[in-house]
């Protein structure tokens, strides 16, 4: 159910989490009503007459005791509902599935217990699943609207989530941590539902690091898990994409677009158009070919080898992409002559 | 007190006691920047913190006009990052802090005990001078690169981002002191320097709630001072205190600025709430209902506010016991706060309300800090605070308090004191017209962003999925009827400082101590003799008519 102040209940917390809030957002209007609605009407009947004075203050003991007092009650009463309901939140049950989290400026990467990744949240329907969250720079904070849930991604420490959806279809993920912006604009794929006003240009960074929950029936789950770990189908062929195709995919999925161009314009990283086969200055001095190997080195330790005049600021890929995607890339960096 | 004193002429000779409240000590430029008189600094507060009030505010004009339509509107994302980083830190640490306790405080304090100026007048200069040196740091920042961080610096963002964020944290460091020292300097004006016969129990609630700031500000800033510190000492030297990657925690620094910045927002909300008990009192007639209790509660806050400070990090991985405890606590916020909403509205009862402009904002304050304070309970409550954090409900909420709170009391304020600040009356009528325009921009601009934040609408994006747009066009159309109701006020006051009539001594017919017994604006040593306190200062039973109606000059021909 979807009201005018929340969005719709896709998780088994929702339910009681609105609860919560309509219980607390009724009681204030009560309140509000009463104490405003009051104020209102002595502004209004003890305006200031001619030749009426206000009458001198007394004292109620009383009244003033018991509204100090009692809204304690309450308090404890609103101190209970949230704390069962946190308590639920933050101990997932023992057979909870476990994805892998990691977030980075600005794109988030699932790891599936099959060793798949993806960047779109896949997750099957009545199922709990447990989230396990790390950050490779700054911090970051996983948010579903849909399920009420949110937690940090902090750099040098594990935390964890978890929840478990009541439906399937697809719902928005944020992250909620204040992480900054890349330096201009990004290349994005045509049809991407972020494209800004600048055609195929847009700002990227906190508040582009969006993505979907993809909520799947348990045989549509299964189907994603085996899907990830192949190469995806190329729409132009209905057959399994070439390596280079699946490189530029990924080239987009993975948002390396959103340092490097392939225009040749220099962006926070090197330009990957004309890139293989070429010298390469780095900045301790040294120099090299930009072949396979160095590819490989630049997405697996990428502050190996840093180009000159670039800062060693690249995550790295290690654990995130397999073999197979790393060949991917270089195969479609190649063919950017 | 009064009477003895009030409307006595003749007495020109300086008080020999304060040889720099001389009328030749206060002649020239010089007689201003390096006067030692409390009335004076507050004055020059007053124009440094409203500077700060203009420049902060067009940052928010900025970052709304930004947000009025999905996509770039009329910034890059780096800039938009920037503007709202300048708005918040520029409206917290050069505007809010200082702002009551500095301009109001500074002016009216000492005229309220009785006194001839502060404990320490040099002291008070100085303070007034570190905030100009803070302030200039952060500037510098501003036009070297300036910061993308937030007004809250998190690591390991503030330690690795490459905007300048070390001057600017240089200057929040300055400017710490320029608020202990004031907070200093008012306990100790209020220990030692109030008049003979002002005995606590007679204090006015301004004086309470000054006081109870006064206590934060010289026991939480200097933790803040440390971790600033230590911040720059990471950036500068790769000291490794919060930065993972140097061996640090991030989460440390949660602690450590939370430590500082939530009592800050009783900094920033008992100054308001000690001008709103002040309005109340003076525009019912009345003395403020439970007058004790309304005075404690301002120190209930200030100790309360130093136990809260976990519940800004409920989803931050800090433990499950920390996070139980600090929702426990947070509560408790609400018993001081309900006091204090439940007796300004007794003290409407039965009183004689007369609706000036001062007196609108006042009940501004009221309707605005009651939505602020029960908009709270949702982010104290530990399931939906889970849902909220960090979504637009945590900056209505916020700006409920600290906006439709503290802001609106400082105007109210301002206007309530400038005929004693400035011997000035002004337009009350296009006054008026300012506040309408400000009541309604405020809550067009706010009351939206609730909706919008428990949709689900994440704080500090630069930009923003479809279904928001709405929301964000409403919100940012109530900017600009802020802008045009602030624009109004300026005008009237500037109109008023060129133009307006001579204010008497007292045109509200106010009994408190500033009003009685002092001329508009009051002379260099405020009173000629030393008044002696005979009755409270919302004693108005026991004023004469003549001490209460001593009003506009249009008042005393009826």
């Amino acid at each position: 159910m979807e009201t005018m102040q929340l969005p719709p209940q896709w998780s088994t917390f929702a339910g009681h989490v609105d609860w919560a809030f309509y219980f607390i957002y009724y009681l204030s209007v009560v309140l509000f009503v009463a104490i405003i609605g009051a104020a209102m009407y002595f502004v209004y009947k003890y305006r200031r007459k001619p030749g009426v004075k206000a009458e001198p203050t007394g004292h109620a003991t009383v009244l003033e005791i018991t509204w100090t007092v009692s809204p304690l009650a309450i308090l404890a009463f609103l101190f209970h509902i949230g704390f069962r309901g946190y308590i639920d939140m933050t101990v997932a049950p023992a057979d909870a599935m476990e994805i892998r989290v990691r977030a980075k400026k600005w794109s988030w990467d699932f790891e599936y217990p099959n060793g798949g990744h993806s960047n779109i949240l896949h997750i099957p329907v009545h199922r709990p699943v447990r989230l396990v969250l790390s950050s490779e720079d700054v911090i970051h904070s996983l948010y579903i609207p849909a399920f009420r849930v949110k937690r940090d991604a902090v750099p040098g420490f594990y935390s964890t989530m978890w929840f478990e959806a009541t439906q399937t279809g697809e719902t928005d993920l944020f992250c909620t941590e204040y992480c900054g912006a890349a330096v201009g604009t990004t290349e994005v794929a045509e049809g991407d539902p972020n494209v800004g006003r600048e055609g195929n240009r847009r700002h990227v960074g906190h508040f582009s690091m969006i993505t979907k929950v993809r909520i799947q029936t348990a045989a549509e789950y299964n189907t994603f898990l085996e899907s990830i770990l192949r190469p995806p189908t190329d729409p132009a062929t209905g057959r399994e994409a070439t390596p280079e195709k699946w490189g530029e995919i990924l080239y987009r999925s993975q948002q390396c677009n959103t340092c490097h161009s392939t225009d040749g314009s220099a962006m926070t990283g090197p330009t990957w158009r004309g890139l293989f086969g070429r010298q390469r200055q780095f900045a301790d001095g040294t120099s090299g070919t930009a072949d396979a190997n160095y590819i490989r080195q630049s997405i697996l330790q990428p502050n190996s080898k840093v180009v000159q005049g670039f800062n060693g600021v690249m995550p790295s890929f290690a654990g995130t992409l397999r073999d197979n995607q790393i060949d991917a890339l270089i195969a479609y960096i190649r063919t950017l002559r | 007190m009064a009477t003895e004193v009030a409307g006595a002429h003749g007495h020109d000779e300086p008080d020999h006691l304060a040889p720099y409240l001389s009328p030749e000590a206060g002649r020239g430029v010089k007689g201003w920047l390096l006067t030692l008189d409390h009335k004076r600094i507050g004055l020059m507060y007053l124009i440094s913190t409203l500077l700060a009030f203009f420049m902060g505010g067009v940052f928010a004009l900025l970052v709304r006009l930004e947000l009025f339509a999905p996509g770039r509107t009329i910034m890059s994302a780096e800039y938009y990052n920037r503007a709202f980083t300048l708005h918040g830190a520029i409206m917290v640490f050069l505007f809010i802090i200082p702002s009551v306790p500095g301009a109001l405080g500074n002016f009216v304090l000492p005229i309220m005990l009785g006194t001839k100026d502060v404990a320490f007048p040099r002291l008070n200069l100085l303070s007034f001078y570190i905030y100009i040196i803070g302030a200039t740091f952060s500037l510098y920042s501003i036009v070297t690169g300036s910061v993308d961080t937030g007004w809250t610096f998190y690591t390991p963002y503030s330690t690795t981002s490459q905007t300048s964020v070390v001057s600017m944290v240089l200057g929040v460091f300055i400017l710490g002191f320029s608020s202990i020292l004031t907070g200093l300097n008012f306990i100790v004006t209020v220990h030692k320097l109030r008049a003979p016969g002002l005995h606590w129990k007679r204090l006015p609630l301004f004086i309470w709630g000054t006081y109870a700031t006064s206590i934060i500000q010289v026991l939480a800033t200097p933790v803040l001072a440390i971790t600033l510190l230590l911040l720059a000492a990471e950036r500068t030297m790769g000291l490794g205190i919060f930065d993972p990657a140097l061996g640090g925690d991030p989460i440390l620094f949660q602690h450590f600025f939370w430590f500082y910045s939530h009592p800050a927002v009783y900094i920033m909300i008992v100054p308001g709430m000690a001008v709103a008990s002040e309005l109340f009192a003076t525009f019912t007639r009345r003395a403020i209902f439970g007058y004790f209790a309304v005075a404690m509660s301002s120190l209930g806050l200030a100790l309360v506010g130093f136990l809260v400070w976990g519940h800004h990090m409920f989803t931050s991985g800090q433990s499950e016991w920390a996070t139980m405890l600090f929702s426990a606590l947070t509560m408790l916020v609400a018993i001081p706060s309900g006091v204090k909403v439940f007796n300004w509205t007794a003290t409407l009862y039965k009183g004689s309300i007369e609706l000036t402009t001062p007196m609108l904002y006042a009940l501004s304050f009221l309707v605005l800090f009651t939505i602020g304070g029960l908009t709270g309970l949702f982010c104290a409550v530990l399931n939906t605070d889970i849902h909220l954090h960090d979504t637009y409900f945590i900056v209505a909420h916020f700006h409920y308090v600290m906006m439709g709170g503290t802001v609106m009391a400082f105007v109210g304020g301002i206007l309530y004191w400038w005929p004693k600040m400035t011997g000035k009356l002004y337009d009350e009528k296009l006054a008026k017209v300012s506040w309408l325009f400000v009541f309604i921009g405020f809550n067009t601009t706010f009351l939206i962003q609730f909706v919008m934040g428990s949709k689900g609408m994440p704080r500090r994006y630069y930009d923003y999925l479809p279904q928001f747009e709405i929301y964000h066009k409403v919100s940012t159309f109530g900017s600009w009827l802020l802008l045009i109701g602030f624009s109004i006020c300026a005008f009237v006051l500037i109109k008023s400082l060129r133009s307006g009539a001579k204010a008497p001594p007292n045109p509200w017919g106010s009994a408190g101590y500033e009003w009685q017994g002092t001329e508009s604006p009051p002379v260099m040593q405020n009173f000629r003799e030393t008044p002696t306190i005979t009755r409270g200062p919302y004693d108005y039973h026991l004023c004469t008519d003549e001490e209460l109606f001593d009003g506009f000059p249009e008042d005393l021909k009826k």
